[in-house]
């Protein structure tokens, strides 16, 4: 329809209108917006809202969650499973500030979001009001938007503009808050339209075929290129693409813990996992690659090591949808700026069809050194304390590399990166860039509601566990499904392995007791068992993932065990240490 | 002064930052914590409408070395609210402070230096009350630090300055630029690939 023809409609069919509250137009822009699960938490000033929402409760999903922050974990577990938006009820003042953590996390991990807080009255602003708090100046550093709403008129458009920004471009968590008489005040509502513009806004750079052309240029002529992947791939939804380019061009691929999956474990040009925990060809080959390809993800200091001994040897062409991105860590020769689902493709028809089998032989010869020192042990220990290497090498055999993984944060999250086996993508469900402890849990319940059908595990330390286990409480009233597996060793796990590695074994307030696991979980009317012997652990596994329902197992494993390979921080990736 | 004396010895030198965003209410904030993360200080900033209606124009003076500050751009760019964001260092730009001078009028008007000082640094009188005259003089910082010092036996009771303003030697303005924004789809010219730029003087993205 031109222009005219739509002016002439819409002047002589004037748009309806219904008088409807701030919050019922909320509602029915989330409904709009595809939204069908929401996890929150109510209070006073976001009442008016949760009191819409009781006449929604047929449409819109409510997950009662314990903690506010446990809610932005779920919203995040529900996003990167589903690919969706995750949306996230608060309330104002502390409602609000119990979720820095999880807008944090999803900031910096680009997991797109949508969390909503109730404000005080308008007229009661920066009076210090009950439940008060500025929430979008706390905020503003760890959201891709946000934006105060003040009159429900803005409500529909701010709304539309919210998700447009959070799921477009590169994603990333945006906040509104609507103080109460917004939610309040009725309106003539004209009905919902989605935002597919903002002026200031470009989603996607341009893309240059002039680089499209070098990039190609530079791999054909390439002896030893090595492609990294990181969460840039699965975001963009360009697994499929990912995957033709690295077939086409026989490169090796080696992933960030955030990019696992987008490519199968068990691909054949999959070489493994990058960074400090990373493997070991992967690491010790980028500094022999003499070309690099990075698709999609931001060379975090994790990954890379000391910056000034980092693949120095190597052209390097970086594809990321983020322009602020390219060169900011690691200097790119190449920028192939856009969206890797539009580049890819575009790569891959102009490179040749490879095979790099010298090259590809080297990765398999550190494969098998890697093999031989660190992973036979870590997976078949035989005798002794029982590893978290062996309980993950089990889990895999049980789930086939079926199952949705969700880790917290610490010695287990690294263990399960390395040893999980990922047969689809949006599997490995981790905090990646902030670390956050007591991520696990909840992220475990939102990745559930974003994958219904797909079994969802979710490894956590005994530390971690003990930071967000309240939500065992959402578990138990909204009735999922979710397997828990505790790796206990009785200590902060990663902690205690730097304190030992670099600081003299001083272990400083790293011995944490933790509660009975099982009789918790039970008092939440959750089924569990607690192992420590290897001859139980198929049986205990077999048992959780067949119980209908959750299950909390707790496995007791060696208490002072380190995770290897390592580059120690302010070390090169090719000075990772096997032990 | 030429840019390579400009440049001390730890890379670090005088950039101006031009940031075109549309006027609403923390972006201010959002643009300011970019450069105190990093722990930059701002030397200067001014923020006023444009020749643009609804759009703001930010200047802002760091001391930086230019990967940092090419980097910051990138990150003041990427701000949903933010339209474009050149950098500058003082050869490309033509700037201006003002400053404003309050003396005692009557050793203003009894001393005859003080007249052909004024005159010298190009000041003017904006206000002349039998107790204070105000002064008010343009200039770069040396300019009007200098009739500080002049002033000051003279009785100088208060002076401000305002923060830089500058214009870009080099630049064609916004309001062609502003049009490919407001197309949905973005034109060649949208954004910039300053790889490709190298010829061009203005720095973009």
């Amino acid at each position: 329809m031109d222009t005219a023809q739509e002016e002439a409609t819409t002047l002589t069919e004037p748009k309806k209108t219904v008088n409807v509250s701030g919050s019922v137009a909320l509602l029915e822009g989330l409904i709009a917006e595809g939204t069908d699960t929401i996890f929150g938490y109510p209070g006073g000033a976001i009442m008016p809202i949760y009191d819409a929402l009781y006449d929604y409760k047929d449409k819109l999903k409510h997950i009662l969650v314990r903690h506010e922050q446990g809610g932005t974990h779920a919203g995040q577990g529900y996003a990167r499973t589903s690919g969706k938006v995750g949306v996230v009820f608060g309330t104002s003042g502390p409602g609000a500030t119990n979720l820095v953590t999880g807008l944090a996390d999803a900031q910096i991990d680009s997991t797109p979001m949508v969390c909503i807080t109730g404000q005080v009255y308008a007229h009661l602003l920066g009076t210090d009001a009950f439940q008060e708090t500025d929430v979008i100046n706390i905020t503003t550093p760890v959201t891709k938007w946000n934006y105060q709403i003040t009159d429900a008129t803005e409500i529909p458009g701010v709304l539309a503009k919210a998700f447009y920004i959070a799921r477009s471009g590169r994603p990333g968590p945006v906040l509104i808050d609507i103080t109460k008489n917004a939610q309040l005040q009725m309106f003539d509502y004209e009905g919902y339209t989605p935002c597919d513009h903002v002026r200031s806004y470009r989603p996607k750079p341009l893309i240059r075929k002039e680089y499209i052309e070098q990039a190609a240029e530079l791999i054909n002529s390439a002896k030893k290129p090595f492609i990294l992947f990181g969460q840039g791939v699965s975001l963009g939804n360009a697994e499929q693409e990912f995957k033709t380019f690295v077939e086409k061009s026989g490169i090796p691929a080696a992933w960030t813990i955030l990019g696992a999956g987008a490519i199968s474990t068990d691909h054949p040009l999959n070489v493994g996992m990058l960074g400090m925990h990373g493997n070991y060809g992967p690491n010790v080959q980028t500094n022999a690659c003499d070309v690099l390809i990075a698709v999609g993800m931001r060379f975090d200091d994790r990954v890379t090591g000391r910056l000034d001994k980092y693949a120095k040897q190597a052209k390097v062409i970086h594809l990321d949808i983020d322009p602020a991105e390219i060169d900011k860590n690691v200097k790119a020769d190449v920028p192939v700026w856009g969206d890797c689902k539009e580049t890819l493709p575009l790569l891959t028809a102009l490179i040749e069809e490879k095979q790099h089998t010298e090259w590809l032989a080297e990765f398999r010869a550190f494969d098998k050194t890697e093999q031989e020192t660190v992973i036979q042990k870590e997976l078949n220990p035989g005798t002794g304390e029982m590893t978290m290497g062996e309980v993950i090498n089990q889990l895999n055999e049980l789930t086939k590399g079926e199952a949705v993984i969700v880790t917290d944060v610490g010695q287990h999250q690294m263990v399960a990166c390395r040893y999980a086996k990922f047969n689809h993508t949006r599997s490995n469900i981790t905090s990646g860039g902030l670390g956050t402890m007591g991520f696990g849990l909840p992220a475990a319940i939102g990745a559930k509601f974003g994958a219904p059908d797909r079994t969802v595990v979710a490894v956590i330390g005994d530390g971690g566990f003990q930071m967000t286990l309240q939500e065992l409480g959402t578990i138990m009233q909204s009735g999922i499904d979710v397997k828990i597996m505790i790796l206990n060793n009785r200590f902060l796990g990663m902690v205690r392995q730097w304190q030992q590695l670099f600081h003299d074994k001083r272990y400083s307030f790293v011995d944490i007791a933790s509660p009975d696991f099982v009789k918790l979980a039970d008092s939440y009317y959750i089924a569990g068992r607690k192992i420590s012997e290897r001859d139980d652990l198929v049986s205990a596994l077999t048992d959780m993932l067949n119980h209908k329902g959750s299950y909390l197992l707790e496995v007791m494993v060696a208490q002072e065990h380190n995770v290897f390979p390592m580059v120690p921080q302010g070390s090169s990736v090719s000075e990772i240490r096997l032990k | 002064m030429s840019n390579s004396q400009d440049i001390e010895l730890n890379g670090k030198q005088e950039f101006t930052i031009t940031a075109y965003t549309e006027n609403q209410i923390g972006i201010l904030n959002r643009i300011a914590i970019i450069f105190s993360r990093r722990k930059i200080n701002i030397e200067s900033l001014n923020t006023s409408p444009s020749e643009i209606e609804h759009i703001h124009r930010f200047n802002i003076v760091i001391h930086e070395t230019e990967e940092v500050v090419r980097k910051l751009c990138r990150q003041i760019e990427k701000q949903v609210e933010v339209l474009k964001v050149y950098y500058n260092t003082n050869e490309d730009i033509i700037w201006q402070e003002l400053a404003l001078y309050k003396v005692p009028t009557d050793i203003v008007a009894e001393r005859a230096p003080v007249e052909r000082l004024l005159r010298a640094f190009g000041a003017r009188a904006v206000v002349i009350r039998k107790d204070y005259t105000v002064f008010e003089a343009t200039g770069h910082r040396e300019e009007t630090d200098k009739l500080i010092e002049v002033l000051q036996p003279y009785g100088l009771i208060e002076f401000v300055r305002s923060a830089r303003v500058a214009i870009i030697k080099d630049s064609e303005g916004f309001n062609a630029k502003l049009r490919e924004f407001e197309r949905r789809e973005p034109g060649q010219e949208v954004i910039e690939n300053e790889f490709l730029d190298k010829e061009k003087n203005v720095f973009s993205m």
